[in-house]
């Protein structure tokens, strides 16, 4: 038995080293277009919302505590702390998904969403309280490149939100399960693989966060 | 006979098995050192730094997925083969990115 549980998270663990290594790949390609488009992508990252970035990191840290406080009652077997666990953790999780299309609502009012709408325009002539909190006009040029900043933003806080979404239709499963009394009998791995996931989930966005709205922040 | 019956004692393996399970006051020591390492990320971003800021703030963040890894993914309570499999797979990844950025990040070396 000992081993069955071992071999299940095991496959689990698998699973998420190929996710590690996408996620790895949009990192790099973010690390290496910073590199070149300098000056563009820290005018870009400025432009994101620090309050809702570090609301949302908050959010997605506490369903984690709920999540892993769902998976120790399943493993002592306590039925309602499992069901208000899981409750929590999808709470949680939707916040996380309501704040990150705010923000995404907010890249569409000023034209930063990448595509035939998109407008550079707001980096080459930067409003009067954009000069005022420091922020130097950028060339044509450069400018346009705030572009790939914003294709790899959306590709990659895209793919995040489409994993939080997977989530949360699991965890409604699981919940509905859990509230039927499922999961008191030991058997647990789904349980147990899901919290892997979720952990998953929420340490992609600890790597987000800081690259893309922290990192230029001081300049 | 008794001893017979220790050795092949069916509950051995599951009271070893017992001991994974983690209290949930380390989840939430872990969780309260998550929110120290958010605060400190967001404050020291806003502190000139130079070329730290970047390194100090991947830096918070490996501590913090560390953190999630070893304790709230039960690493840290696991087999040595799930240890090994988990670092191995780090290591690759670090490979993989670690040789790629290595690799453009040096192309226009000494041309600045």
């Amino acid at each position: 038995m000992e081993q069955q549980n071992e071999t299940v998270s095991f496959g689990m663990w698998l699973f998420l080293l190929t996710e590690i290594m996408f996620f790895g790949g949009l990192f790099t390609a973010y690390l290496i277009y910073r590199n070149w488009y300098y000056p563009a992508f820290v005018a870009a990252s400025h432009t994101l919302n620090i309050f809702e970035g570090s609301l949302n990191t908050l959010v997605l840290i506490t369903s984690s505590f709920t999540m892993a406080m769902g998976v120790w009652c399943a493993e002592t077997k306590r039925h309602k702390g499992l069901v208000w666990s899981l409750i929590a953790t999808l709470i949680l999780g939707l916040g996380f998904l309501g704040i990150k299309a705010d923000e995404y609502h907010e890249k569409y009012v000023l034209h930063h969403i990448p595509g035939t709408s998109f407008s550079a325009e707001g980096f080459v002539h930067p409003s009067d309280e954009a000069i005022k909190a420091g922020e130097k006009p950028l060339a044509p040029d450069m400018a346009a490149k705030t572009e790939v900043y914003f294709s790899l933003y959306f590709a990659m806080t895209g793919m995040h939100a489409l994993h939080m979404i997977i989530g949360i239709a699991l965890l409604c499963g699981m919940l509905f399960k859990a509230w039927r009394g499922g999961y008191m009998n030991g058997h647990i791995a789904f349980v147990e693989n899901f919290g892997l996931y979720w952990h998953f989930v929420d340490i992609v966005w600890i790597f987000l966060f800081p690259l893309l709205y922290l990192i230029s922040r001081h300049q | 006979m008794s001893e017979h019956f220790e050795n092949h004692d069916v509950n051995a393996g599951h009271t070893e098995n017992e001991q994974h399970i983690v209290s949930p006051k380390v989840y939430f020591l872990i969780f309260l050192a998550l929110l120290v390492g958010t605060a400190l990320t967001i404050g020291a971003s806003y502190l000139e730094m130079g070329p730290w800021n970047p390194v100090v703030a991947i830096a918070i963040a490996c501590i913090k997925a560390t953190l999630v890894v070893l304790f709230f993914m039960h690493i840290k309570y696991s087999s040595k083969l799930m240890k090994l499999t988990v670092g191995a797979g780090l290591f690759t990844f670090l490979i993989l990115v670690g040789m790629s950025l290595s690799d453009y990040f040096t192309r226009a070396w000494g041309q600045w």
